[in-house]
């Protein structure tokens, strides 16, 4: 419950943060909600030798929607503000859907979403979240901005593509052509728990036509997973009872969850397939295919 | 009774919701939990654990962490062991590592201990000892643990040649197997009750503060029962009783955690009789998830021979024990497997007969704990989930199959099948209050157009009654002290009193309750009488707070000392009234004369007497002290039913509704015991759907922090409707109460299980193990099968 | 506060520490810390204010919960160095002086504590709440509080408490 002696840096610019993350190298981890890191530091899995803070960043708590409706958020908003979004939950439903289920309502009031791409917990909601919506993320180094795809972003389990003097400032979710549907919904034995199997499904319909998906897949591999052929056939035509169930099977056939104490493997991916057809079947035109338990 | 009695609900007595007197400080962040404590010089202990289920140490390095700035002592089982503690004995006569030595049992125990200026430092000194290990095979279940060539867990012990404990039978064999002959029809039901831990909020922990100068050793531990603490230090430490003081100061919660004693505690007091300064060791949650006294863990292979027409002729079981490496269970040292043979008390049988055996293997150490009541949870479960197999079988609705076995209400006093004297009960009554809170027929009703449309909803029954208020010294005992309490009253000359007992509580509400059983017998004001525990220094000596038995116990103490001081009082009053004693009545807070009942004296007058006019020949003073030995257990009835919905697909079930009728005799506080029955009922929701620990094959332990090891949040907790309609005093105790504290958690898994089982009824599934998590209910309606939960754990093939 | 320890050996060489400022229920404090330092601790030990408790090590349980510029926050999993600059509310600073908070009250008259580990955290927790939703739902105080964790209540009567304080609350103010 004691974590080991670091040393410790509050900078008040960008500037600063990236140039002592420069200065320690390897050994430097940036400290932003900490839901994550303080918790493992404590358990002494992680112990870096120097914890770049960077909570008195100015101007990094936002969420906003640009006028072409790209929406970024900034590395300091936490998941209580997209929680209680009405933006979200007017423009991104797949997003409003995951807001609620991140940890238990304490730990939203610090932890950020920019945080939790970071940290790249194969259990994490956001990085499925962010895979379906086909987002990315900003990242800021001595060299300038660049923006990094999400699949190449979280890279492995803990994983992360940033370069040891980059710190990830924003997470972008590009603008929808068609009207956004979808949702995320999560097998979690109680608040806080992580995913047992947690799915996001992110379709766009234009004109009855479904003119993108996502599907990406929480907990069932040793990363985030992208299930690509299974959005594969739902794009191009109307979302049919047909191409629900087939695409749930794909998306099933994607995952590679391990037997544990949280269930078999079969089970995992009878859940995968069991969440795309309840969330597609919630998509307004679709007959409700399965009706879920009070 | 004359008008100048005192209204017994406005001072508090017995019926009185009573607000609690604790709350005052615990509201505003003022209670006084063993961590909030802090001794001038004091240092800090962290333990190095065990990451390995089975292993010889090979080499234990501590130079690394000798060298820490601010660390002053690092204690490894060598240094121990030249002191002769290297092993304690357990409450159960047989002994345990304190450090370990030559081998480390199970994942997390003890090897050393650092004490430093701060834990961080501990914390760091820990991680500087080099411990090089050579593994050896781990044993997780009773089945590997009796394999031919398993390897053997305690061969520190001598006559130890396998890893059995212990063979306990009880009841009659021969008229068991006799009546399994005749019977029509067997059921017969295997399971496994999951290994639980009662993890309250607050870890374990002690603050020991040794005097060099006057020789007294102080420990300010968490502990439920600080007298037996204080003889165990007195044998172990072989330090002088007197000399010996345990503070049990505030508690986060007991449920039978905070009952044995940890090795963490011994090594906080040998550090500071080495370093004559105050040493205080708290443990994490890690650490006491893994280490500390866990709960249940035990495999029913169960059969009951039953009549066509529903009657059960006999019961046979056998059980198989899981104690972990070191048989440490704080139970009557008579009863190998606890009052596991309190089953079927409910029931009208004439034979039964139970076999069990305990075994080691590589885990944490315990069994009993978890508001069990001496396994009295383990016992009330096997009991309902049998009965729901057997009315399943036989074609017959699980009330009427439950109601047609019962002990009629004239039937008491009754021999229950495996030889207890049960003495009071209406519990067809309770079946039916229950069943009408839940709507059973409409219900029944509804389920069955329900599953019409693929619809699983279930209902579950679980009716017991469980003995409480350990108990009578001629058969109950811990350790060869004998399971009685005590009370002691000082009735001040103003009329104020201090009541001290031998029982410890956790959140019970002691504080409140013990003064309402005073005002009942005195008259004195609730308010008026201040209520401690804990203190081993002033504390009359009892057996502490634990199985339930406080009220029993304890309480009747309250009620014996209270009835002492009247008695003197009635010479006093005697005396102020100039009357003889023969003349004088008594009401509620007053004497008064009988044939002229406005001449009277308050209780305050006759306190004020004592100190200060005294009749000739009376030693003054108004105090007393009662030791209570319980002529008998107490018997609480209750009925729980709960109703579910089962999402097939998922395998996630809700619950719908959860009615409790609890008979617990009479209810000194009606708040608090409805407080202990909702806690109860939580606790059975949580290992009924989500809370277990498990091991996978190497022994390493799931379920060891609050990640794995699921409590409920107030999201997931259903809502009670709590019936409190029935009531039947105890006979034989002073005030006629029961105790509470641990039926719900005793009767209400069975319930939980038994709605999920129902809603599957049709499909083949007899049984699932707690807990009943989605994947295992989806398996079980998917395969029509029934699931396992036993470890070690399934992993990839 | 001035901190001896022990001259055990040579050269020790010095622990860098940080000096923070920081408000604690309504009084400014200056404190020197070790960057390592949990929230709680500097709560706990350092300001000698012992109502905020710990019970686990995962940032599951919540005893720890406590207001940081007016948002609930588990002091465990805070570093005590990042509250220079802000806020802390703790259950010493609930009541006022000579009265309590109508959840301190609530909690006393409706039952919603037993061993009292927990309680602190929780209050916190539903203070927060009220001062966003001065009237709560049932779900919408059982969905405030699933970050705090009771054994001791089952929660039915810690919402009913929640209940109580916010009428009293909503009373108060008409």
């Amino acid at each position: 419950m004691y974590p080991s002696r670091f040393r410790y840096e509050a900078p008040g610019s960008l500037a600063e943060a990236i140039s002592l993350l420069r200065e320690g190298g390897d050994d430097a981890k940036v400290l932003a909600g900490g839901q994550s890191l303080v918790p493992l530091m404590k358990l002494r899995f992680a112990s870096p030798e120097l914890i770049v803070d960077i909570n008195n960043l100015p101007g990094l708590d936002y969420h906003k929607q640009d006028a072409d409706g790209t929406i970024r958020i900034g590395a300091l908003c936490r998941h209580a503000q997209l929680e209680r979004s009405a933006l979200l939950k007017d423009k991104q439903p797949v997003m409003a859907a995951a807001a609620p289920l991140i940890a238990d309502p304490i730990v939203r009031n610090r932890g950020t979403l920019v945080g939790s791409l970071c940290h790249a917990d194969p259990q994490g909601d956001w990085a499925s979240v962010v895979t379906a919506l086909g987002g990315s993320v900003v990242a800021a180094g001595p060299g300038g901005r660049r923006s990094i795809p999400i699949e190449d972003f979280v890279s492995g389990p803990f994983q992360n593509a940033l370069a040891l003097d980059e710190i990830a400032v924003e997470a972008v979710i590009p603008a929808p052509k068609g009207t956004p549907a979808g949702g995320y919904l999560k097998l979690e034995r109680r608040v806080g728990d992580f995913a047992t199997v947690g799915v996001a499904v992110a379709i766009e319909i234009s004109g009855g036509t479904v003119t993108r998906a996502g599907i990406a897949l929480t907990g069932v591999g040793g990363s985030t997973i992208s299930a690509g052929e299974a959005a594969q056939a739902l794009t191009g035509g109307p979302l049919t009872a047909e191409n629900i169930a087939r695409a749930a099977d794909l998306a099933a056939g994607a995952a590679h969850p391990r037997t544990d104490h949280r269930g078999s493997a079969e089970y995992k991916r009878h859940m995968v397939k069991t969440f795309v057809v309840r969330i597609l079947s919630r998509v307004d035109g679709q007959p409700a295919m399965a009706e879920r338990a009070a | 009774m004359t008008t100048q009695a005192v209204d017994e609900i406005k001072i508090g007595g017995i019926g009185a919701s009573r607000k609690r007197v604790e709350d005052d400080r615990f509201i505003r962040g003022k209670g006084n939990y063993t961590d909030d404590i802090t001794l001038p010089g004091m240092l800090h202990m962290e333990i190095l654990r065990s990451p390995l289920a089975h292993a010889r140490i090979k080499s234990i390095d501590a130079s690394r962490a000798w060298e820490i700035p601010g660390v002053h002592l690092v204690l490894t089982g060598d240094m121990m062991a030249t002191r002769n503690l290297a092993w304690m004995p357990t409450l159960s006569y047989d002994t345990q590592a304190v450090l370990a030595t030559d081998k480390v049992r199970f994942q997390g125990q003890e090897v050393a201990c650092v004490i430093a200026d701060d834990p961080y430092i501990a914390k760091d000194a820990c991680e500087a000892i080099d411990v090089e290990y050579e593994p050896l095979p781990a044993i997780v279940n009773p089945t590997q643990a009796q394999a031919p060539g398993a390897p053997v867990i305690r061969d520190d012990k001598e006559n130890q040649p396998d890893n059995v404990i212990f063979d306990w039978e009880v009841g009659d064999k021969a008229g068991t197997d006799a009546a399994f002959e005749r019977a029509d029809v067997v059921s017969k039901l295997q399971l496994h009750y999951p290994r639980s831990h009662p993890s309250p909020i607050e870890c374990c922990g002690s603050i020991a503060d040794f005097n060099r100068a006057t020789s007294k050793l102080t420990v300010y531990m968490t502990t439920q029962a600080p007298h037996i603490i204080r003889a165990a230090v007195a044998l172990v430490a072989e330090l002088p009783e007197q000399m010996i003081r345990i503070i049990s100061p505030d508690i986060g919660g007991g449920f039978g955690n905070k009952v044995p004693v940890y090795p963490g505690y011994v090594c906080s007091i040998l550090a500071s009789i080495l370093l004559e300064r105050p040493v205080k060791w708290i443990e994490d949650k890690s650490g006491n998830l893994i280490s500390t006294g866990f709960a249940r863990d035990i495999y029913l292979d169960g059969e009951m021979a039953l009549r066509k027409d529903g009657k059960i002729l006999a019961v046979r079981m056998h059980t198989e024990s899981d104690h972990g490496a070191f048989f440490s269970d704080a139970q009557p040292s008579k009863f190998k497997i606890g009052l596991m043979h309190s089953a079927f008390a409910t029931y009208d049988i004439p034979f039964a007969h139970l076999t069990a055996r305990g075994t080691y293997t590589n885990k944490a150490p315990g069994g009993v704990a978890y508001r069990c009541s001496f396994r009295v949870t383990e016992a009330m479960f096997f009991q309902e989930r049998m009965v729901q197999a057997a009315a399943s079988d036989l074609g017959m609705d699980q009330a009427a199959f439950r109601r047609m076995n019962f002990v009629k209400d004239d039937d008491f006093p009754h021999r229950t099948p495996f030889g207890f004297l049960t003495d009071s009960g209406q519990y067809a009554k309770c079946l039916d209050v229950g069943l009408k809170a839940i709507d059973y027929d409409n219900f029944r009703a509804r389920q069955a157009e329900a599953r019409k449309r693929g619809k699983l909803l279930g209902l579950g029954i679980s009716t017991m009654t469980e003995p409480l208020g350990a108990g009578n010294s001629r058969e109950y005992d811990i350790l060869g002290i004998k399971m009685f309490d005590s009370a002691d009253l000082k009735v001040h000359m103003t009329g104020k009193a201090l009541l001290r007992t031998g029982a410890r509580g956790q959140g019970q509400g002691h504080e409140t309750t013990w003064a309402q059983i005073v005002a009942h017998e005195l008259g004195i004001p609730a308010e008026d009488v201040i209520v401690e525990e804990g203190d081993t220094d002033t504390a009359p000596f009892g057996m502490g707070t634990y199985a339930s038995r406080s009220t029993p116990v304890a309480g009747a103490a309250i009620a014996m000392v209270s009835r002492k001081i009247r008695a003197k009082a009635r010479k006093l009053a005697a005396h102020l009234l100039e009357v003889s004693e023969e003349d004088v009545e008594w009401e509620l807070g007053r004497f008064y004369v009988r044939s002229a009942p406005d001449r009277g004296v308050t209780i305050q007058e006759c306190a004020m007497a004592a100190y200060s006019n005294m009749p000739d020949g009376m030693e003054p003073g108004l105090e007393n002290t009662a030791y209570y030995d319980p002529p008998n257990l107490t018997w609480p009835f209750a009925v729980y039913i709960v109703t579910v919905e089962v999402d097939p697909e998922t395998g996630v079930w809700d619950v719908l509704n959860m009615v409790a009728v609890d008979d617990c005799g009479v209810r000194i506080n009606p708040m608090i015991v409805e407080g202990q029955i909702m806690g109860g009922l939580t606790e059975a929701y949580a290992m009924a759907n989500m809370q277990f620990i498990t091991f996978d094959a190497e022994g390493n332990c799931v379920g060891s922090n609050y990640m794995d090891y699921l409590l409920p949040t107030a999201w997931e907790t259903p809502g009670f409707e709590l019936h409190s309609e029935v009531v039947t005093p105890c006979p034989h105790h002073p005030i006629g109460a029961k105790g509470i504290g641990e039926c719900a958690a005793v009767g209400g898994p069975a319930a939980f299980v038994n709605a999920v089982i129902d809603a599957l009824d049709g499909l083949g599934v007899r049984n699932i193990d707690m807990p009943l998590l989605p994947d295992r209910v989806w398996e079980a309606v998917t395969y029509q099968r029934d699931v396992s939960g036993a470890p070690p754990v399934r992993g990839d093939e | 506060m001035t901190i001896v320890y022990d001259d055990t050996s040579e050269d020790t060489g010095s622990v860098p520490v940080r000096r923070i400022k920081f408000t604690i229920n309504g009084k400014k404090k200056i404190a020197e810390v070790e960057p390592r330092l949990l929230l709680s601790h500097l709560i706990r030990r350092g300001l000698a204010l012992t109502g905020t408790h710990m019970g686990c090590d995962t940032t599951n349980c919540g005893a720890c919960t406590v207001l940081v510029d007016g948002k609930p926050v588990k002091s465990c999993t805070m570093l005590a160095v990042q509250v220079d600059g802000h806020e802390i509310s703790t259950v010493e600073g609930l009541s006022g002086p000579s009265e309590l908070h109508p959840l301190q009250e609530g909690f006393k008259e409706e039952h919603g504590l037993q061993c009292g580990f927990c309680t602190p955290g929780m209050m916190m927790a539903a203070k927060a709440l009220l001062d966003e939703n001065p009237n709560p739902t049932e779900d919408e105080i059982r969905w405030a509080l699933s970050g705090n964790l009771c054994r001791c209540t089952g929660y039915q009567n810690i919402v009913k408490s929640v209940l109580w304080a916010a009428e009293k609350l909503r009373g108060s103010e008409a």
